[in-house]
């Protein structure tokens, strides 16, 4: 109760003292806002970044194991020079993988085969084209969903059947306004059947385009193209919670098929989305560190600012501490009251702030689409904004709240 | 048990090399509703009693106890608390806050002794209505006559019932006829029972007490009765 009383009257005399000097407060506010800008321009574009790259990531699926001769992310030229040196993950590797695996969703080995073109009469595609030769389990593996048509079966994966399915580019570039189901498509000197096409995907990290992508039956792949193939097997665990258990089945399973012995290391790699989103939590954590650094820096100066302000809002009002006191203000209520008054500047400045982060945003969505000003952002900045004031305000606070009533009345 | 007990109270100030003694060792009783005038020469010393007495000062030296208690052992809230709650002290300038209502003004100490909105308002209100400014409870100090902010000052005074009202000077920026309201209301004071203890330079203003009280380089030079 008795704080509450002092914090009203505070908030009144911090009220009182900043619209009586509007034109100070808003000058020494410059530095804060300046500061506050910084840190929601950075936080929005570091959630940007991650939202965007966390987008560009899902196709990848939170429960799919990839497991591949390399890991995604090799950190030395040393351990490269190993991972070059390991065999290719066979067919019949990836076959005895599949047999072995206990229970799964599905499990998809891949092999991949980059052409500058397919062709369908005298139509030609243009960009490169990412041929994936794999089975019917891919559709779970994959997460692709189908526009038109049907994926392939079982029987046309193992009978090397010469169908195939398609990426919503190819089939755009190749067949414009006409349906592709049925039409064929070449690929170097063979014809394939087009039995399916897939829905629009976008892209991944911005260029890698995901709807130019051609799959066929992998026997077929790998007796056209590719002699001695290197398989990506794609594991489809269908629950976040047994991804782990599953992942060192299929470590105890790979050991065993590739005959690597006891005590040596793996000689292949299971690799997750998970791994990604490590890199990219390194990547935004350098951001924003160097951020912050710039932010901290005009925040300490526009708290040095606001610091100075307070010395003279103290001074000014010396008689009227002294009067505060000799009527039975505590220390505690004069230094809440400054405090108040210094955060309160503080927040007008962040909300001056996050004015001008909302106008820069507005102007950045021309190019940024789908960035916005975040309640997090909002609840950050005047967080900021309110610490930097209690904060830079303390020391003059403390030093009203300790002077003595008589010699406080007796200043002019 | 007196309201005020002062023992040998000094009180000095160092300037530099020199020492000024403001009080040598004064030593006073006052009595639950006493009125009393300090008297004195310039620089006698007046004001360094009243601040002490008031607990907007400690002494150099001695004792003085407020209604038993030993001011000298208190910290710095506790003399916060007892400023608002048994002290209420008038200036010689009034001292209000000049960007506030004559209400917040007698507000003010009841914040500080964390009265409820209501409670403050409606005591606040009463406590001008006492002084006779029932009409001017929303002016500012700077839409009122000096004897006007006096009673305000007064007001706020006495709204958290003080055991003593100290008094510097309250006449001395104020014409005689302004003077003498504030003085009659002093006598309405001390008639309704509180304890009063006002500074002058005026012997029209000391008679108006029961008590005189002189002050000579900062020694009790005299004590005595008024005689009417
Ligand atoms: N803060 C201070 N620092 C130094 N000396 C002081 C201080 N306050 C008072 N004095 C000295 O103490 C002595 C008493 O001062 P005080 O103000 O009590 O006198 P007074 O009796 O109230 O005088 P007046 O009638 O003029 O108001 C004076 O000599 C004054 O110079
Ligand atoms: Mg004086």
């Amino acid at each position: 109760m008795h704080l509450l009383a002092e914090f009203q009257e505070g908030l009144r005399i911090a009220w009182e003292a900043i619209r009586t000097n509007k034109l100070r407060s808003g000058l020494t506010t410059f530095g804060i806002v300046i500061g506050i800008v910084t840190v929601s321009l950075m936080a929005t574009a570091l959630q940007e970044l991650n939202r965007s790259f966390h987008d560009a990531i899902s196709f990848l699926g939170t429960d799919v194991l990839y497991i591949d001769r390399r890991e995604w992310f090799v950190e030395s030229d040393q351990k490269w020079d190993e991972v070059q040196r390991r065999p290719n993950i066979t067919l019949p590797q990836a076959r005895a993988l599949e047999h072995g695996l206990g229970m799964v969703l599905g499990v998809a080995p891949t092999v991949t085969y980059m052409v500058d073109s397919v062709r369908h009469g005298v139509r030609s595609s243009t960009g490169s084209i990412t041929i994936i030769g794999t089975t019917e389990q891919f559709l779970v593996t994959g997460g692709h969903t189908l526009a038109a048509g049907r994926f392939m079966t079982k029987a046309e994966a193992e009978g090397n059947r010469a169908v195939c399915i398609i990426g919503s580019e190819v089939a755009e570039q190749l067949f414009p306004g006409e349906s592709p189901l049925g039409q064929m498509l070449r690929l170097g000197e063979e014809s394939h059947t087009i039995i399916g096409v897939f829905a629009k995907r976008g892209t991944a990290f911005g260029q890698m385009s995901l709807d130019n992508q051609v799959i066929v039956p992998i026997g077929k792949l790998v007796r056209t193209f590719v002699s001695a193939p290197n398989c990506t097997i794609q594991i489809k665990v269908g629950d976040d919670a047994r991804v782990a258990a599953v992942r060192e089945e299929v470590r105890g399973l790979m050991r065993k098929i590739r005959r690597v012995p006891p005590g040596r290391p793996d000689d292949f790699a299971i690799n997750q989305q998970e791994q990604l989103q490590g890199e990219i939590g390194r990547v935004s954590a350098v951001i924003a560190t160097s951020g912050f650094f710039i932010t901290g820096l005009s925040l300490f100066v526009g708290g040095i600012g606001i610091m100075n302000i307070m010395f003279v809002s103290v001074a000014e009002r010396t008689r009227e501490i002294g009067l505060r006191k000799a009527l039975g203000a505590r220390r505690r209520t004069i230094l809440l009251q400054f405090l108040l008054e210094a955060a309160g500047i503080c927040l007008f400045g962040g909300v001056l702030a996050l004015g001008c982060t909302a106008a820069a945003i507005a102007f950045a969505q021309s190019f940024l689409p789908k960035a916005t000003l975040s309640l997090s952002v909002v609840v950050l900045a005047l967080g900021v904004a309110a610490v930097t004031g209690v904060v830079s305000g303390f020391l003059p606070a403390w030093r009203a709240s300790r002077l003595s009533p008589v010699e406080a009345l007796r200043q002019e | 048990m007196s309201v005020i007990h002062l023992d040998q109270i000094c009180r000095s100030y160092v300037m530099g090399v020199e020492t000024v003694h403001a009080l040598r060792g004064v030593s006073l009783t006052v009595e639950r509703g006493e009125y009393v005038a300090i008297m004195g020469p310039s620089g006698s010393g007046k004001s360094t009693l009243m601040n002490v007495l008031g607990c907007l000062d400690t002494p150099t030296s001695g004792s003085y106890e407020l209604n038993g208690h030993n001011v000298g052992e208190m910290d710095d809230d506790e003399l916060a608390d007892i400023r608002n709650r048994e002290i209420g002290f008038v200036f010689q300038t009034f001292n209000l806050l000049a960007r506030a209502t004559a209400l917040r003004n007698v507000e003010l100490p009841l914040i500080y002794a964390g009265a409820d909105i209501d409670e403050r308002h409606d005591v606040a209100l009463a406590a001008l209505h006492s002084v006779g400014l029932g009409d001017r409870v929303y002016h500012r100090p700077n839409e009122m006559s000096g004897g006007q902010r006096q009673r305000v000052a007064i007001a706020r005074a006495l709204v958290n019932q003080p055991s003593i009202l100290l008094a510097d000077e309250p006449t001395g920026n104020l014409d005689t006829r302004t003077g003498e309201e504030i003085l009659e209301l002093f006598d309405q004071l001390h008639e309704a029972g509180h304890t009063l203890i006002v500074v002058t330079h005026e012997e029209d203003v000391a008679r108006q007490a029961r008590r005189v009280i002189r002050i000579r380089d900062g020694l009790v030079a005299s004590d005595e009765p008024v005689v009417r």
